[in-house]
């Protein structure tokens, strides 16, 4: 018990703060939201796996992913595909010139199912899929770069070419992959139907708990040996390397594991929302995931998650109201945080909230804690300097 | 390809060929200003393309004024545009590197995303200026029209003159920055900003000129961007990604690097453009891209340096 308490939970500060999230997106906010409120938030919630990933990748491991969207992408693709196959049997769909294919694949005078959607008929290799073609992926991409020691600025670039060819491929080739609508009109999950309010509770649900178990296992990977080789590698990965650590199988590990985080993202987004399209995969969907991380705080796994929740909720204020200024006030942030709060909401909080009385005992040490970040800012900083 | 014959085939790839040439041209003029910012200075300056939109609009708003105040002056204010579009995007660059970016030198990704941030900002600032729909200045008469060198082939006018100006402008980048102290002075500084502050340079004064000096060639990419597609606010984000490949692809500090590197991705897709769809073409171009740069991830050709 003490094990799952120190390594899953990150001690006494990481217990509590698991907990009040827990309590919040568990309890309160279903509780308090109708439930197309709660859908919404639902979707908020899936994107946060893709900023807890990047915690690991970019705010503990250094290496800033602008392709996470790929990722998400490719889990949430999965599980369209999945969705969409149900959804088309032959009955339903028989008016088209070739029942039982996808209706875009018939728009397109496909006459029969191509060869990459026929695993998909089935809900085990799904799953499969979803946890196993984003490792594959990421394993091809890390292994490439990683071990030719790219990293840092040429790593984040490249990402970002694979996340546009990935979504010029989609939206070009419309009759295998629904073309830039994406794959829409998902119905059922062998044969429950998704769009009833029943599911969207019982999806909301599964997604809030997914993503708890994500963050524990971050935790878990972060408080380990690995957890700390990262935070020494981000600083000084040459000293690492001299230690006799082969830093870039960690770099492949850490990237393989935050793509899986990304994709099961994906997967749960396409569930509850029931479409998926290539707006979120490309650039600025990606970029977008690295703003919900850095608003929510890098290096902090339960941060990101309120960042994640309230930059979308800004978002999806602003644009209902003024349009026009949702741009300005999401460029301002993104500028704002780099400049004065690059350990985003998570580090203010740990700056202010070991201040407050009544706060003070939620902490382990909270002047050390403090200190230590501080320090890790600036270490980070001179070292990316220097190379 | 048995349906074309001999001379059509010809003549197909001296048309795409130039509109490789084209595309070339806005990437170079694009790439010159990132190589100096990206390459010399390492900040990724993802508001590239919306300096290079600034300057497209600067040419737009040049044309209007003219067309409205002086219809005499119309063959010659696009040279004006030029000039003014150079002035004007380096102008805020100079400011954004006061503002911005000289405090985040130490943090690469960070600018990344700052001046992400950044681009946004312009691009809603451009549709609310000049709106969402894309614009185009009123051409002189004299960019207008093509050459015919045979009956099948035609080469646009306007498309020369870019290339022209491209030219130009790469000849003045290569003597600014190889020929001249202040050039000697920029490679100083990011090869070893301490010991270039030691002997005497002014080092923030050179990383603010420079910045100002990439923008401003972006400026330019955009007055040129204007003579072969029409502007809208996002424009320039089009641009981005592909820039930034040529930059990383040529060898981020490499002058000839960057030329052969937009040449070669530029006439690679405006030729396959013509033979698969565009989108496929560019599927293509950037996937051989990534597979090279995974490869030889120093790019095309690289200054030799001890790791």
């Amino acid at each position: 018990m003490n094990f799952v308490y120190e390594r899953f939970l990150g001690g006494k500060s990481g217990a509590i703060a698991i907990g009040v999230l827990a309590l919040l997106i568990l309890v309160v906010l279903p509780l308090a939201l109708d439930l197309f409120r709660l859908n919404l938030v639902g979707k908020y919630l899936t994107y946060a796996f893709a900023a807890v990933s990047l915690v690991l990748l970019w705010g503990y491991g250094g290496i800033l992913s602008l392709g996470q969207g790929i990722f998400f992408g490719l889990g949430g693709y999965a599980m369209a595909m999945f969705l969409k196959l149900e959804a088309s049997d032959p009955e339903s769909t028989s008016i088209q010139t070739t029942p039982g294919i996808p209706d875009f694949m018939d728009w397109n005078q496909l006459t029969e199912l191509p060869w990459f959607w026929i695993p998909f008929e089935s809900f085990t290799f799904t799953l499969i899929a979803i946890l196993l073609v984003p490792s594959i992926f990421a394993f091809i991409i890390g292994y490439s770069m990683f071990k030719r020691r790219v990293g840092g600025v040429y790593f984040a670039i490249i990402t970002q070419v694979i996340a546009v060819i990935l979504t010029v491929l989609i939206v070009g080739q419309q009759g295998f992959t629904g073309g830039i609508n994406g794959i829409t009109d998902l119905r059922t999950l062998n044969g429950w139907d998704i769009r009833a309010d029943s599911s969207k509770y019982i999806l909301y649900f599964i997604n809030a708990i997914l993503l708890l178990g994500v963050i524990m296992v971050s935790k878990f990977i972060l408080t380990s040996k690995l957890g700390q080789l990262l935070l020494a590698m981000k600083d000084k990965e040459d000293r690492v390397r001299f230690s006799g650590y082969d830093v870039s199988n960690f770099k492949i590990f850490v990237f393989c594991v935050s793509a899986v985080i990304a994709a099961i993202g994906g997967a749960m987004f396409t569930l509850q929302v029931g479409f998926m399209s290539p707006s979120f995969v490309g650039i600025v969907p990606s970029i977008e995931m690295v703003i919900f991380a850095a608003v929510g705080g890098r290096m902090s796994l339960v941060g990101v998650v309120y960042g994640t929740l309230l930059v979308n909720y800004g978002k999806t204020a602003f644009s209902e109201t003024f349009p026009e200024l949702w741009l300005f006030l999401m460029g301002g942030l993104f500028i704002a945080v780099v400049m004065f709060f690059p350990n985003g909401l998570a580090g203010i909080y740990n700056k202010y909230a070991p201040k407050v009385k009544f706060l003070k005992p939620l902490f382990d040490k909270p002047v050390q804690s403090e200190k230590k970040s501080a320090t890790k800012i600036e270490s980070e900083a001179t070292t990316e300097g220097a190379k | 390809m048995g349906e074309y014959s001999i001379q059509e085939l010809t003549s197909i790839l001296a048309m795409q060929g130039f509109a490789g040439f084209s595309l070339f041209s806005v990437l170079l003029l694009m790439a010159l200003g990132l190589a100096i910012i990206f390459g010399q200075m390492g900040v990724i300056n993802m508001a590239h393309g919306e300096f290079m939109a600034m300057g497209a609009y600067t040419t737009y708003l040049l044309s209007v004024v003219t067309e409205t105040y002086f219809p005499a002056f119309m063959d010659y204010y696009f040279l004006l545009a030029i000039l003014v579009s150079f002035l004007v995007a380096g102008l805020f660059g100079y400011i954004t590197e006061f503002v911005l970016i000289r405090h985040l030198y130490k943090r690469p990704l960070d600018t990344l995303l700052a001046t992400w941030g950044l681009s946004l900002i312009m691009q809603q600032s451009f549709r609310s200026i000049f709106g969402a729909r894309e614009v185009s200045p009123a051409l002189p008469d004299w960019l207008m029209g093509s050459w015919m060198p045979t009956e099948t082939i035609f080469i646009p006018i306007n498309g020369m003159f870019v290339l022209g100006l491209t030219a130009l402008v790469t000849l003045g980048v290569f003597l600014l920055m190889y020929r001249s102290s202040w050039g000697l002075n920029v490679r100083a500084t990011t090869q070893n900003r301490v010991m270039s502050g030691a002997v005497g340079i002014n080092t923030k004064q050179v990383d603010r000129l420079t910045f100002a000096l990439g923008c401003g060639i972006a400026g330019i990419a955009g007055a040129a961007f204007t003579t072969i597609a029409s502007t809208g606010p996002t424009s320039g984000s089009l641009y981005i990604v592909d820039t930034f490949m040529v930059v990383v692809f040529g060898g981020a500090a490499s002058l000839f690097g960057t030329i052969a590197s937009a040449f070669t991705i530029a006439q690679a897709q405006s030729i396959l453009e013509f033979f698969i769809s565009g989108s496929m073409a560019k599927v293509f171009t950037l996937l051989a891209l990534v597979i090279i740069l995974m490869m030889r991830p120093e790019g095309l050709f690289s200054i030799k340096v001890r790791k």
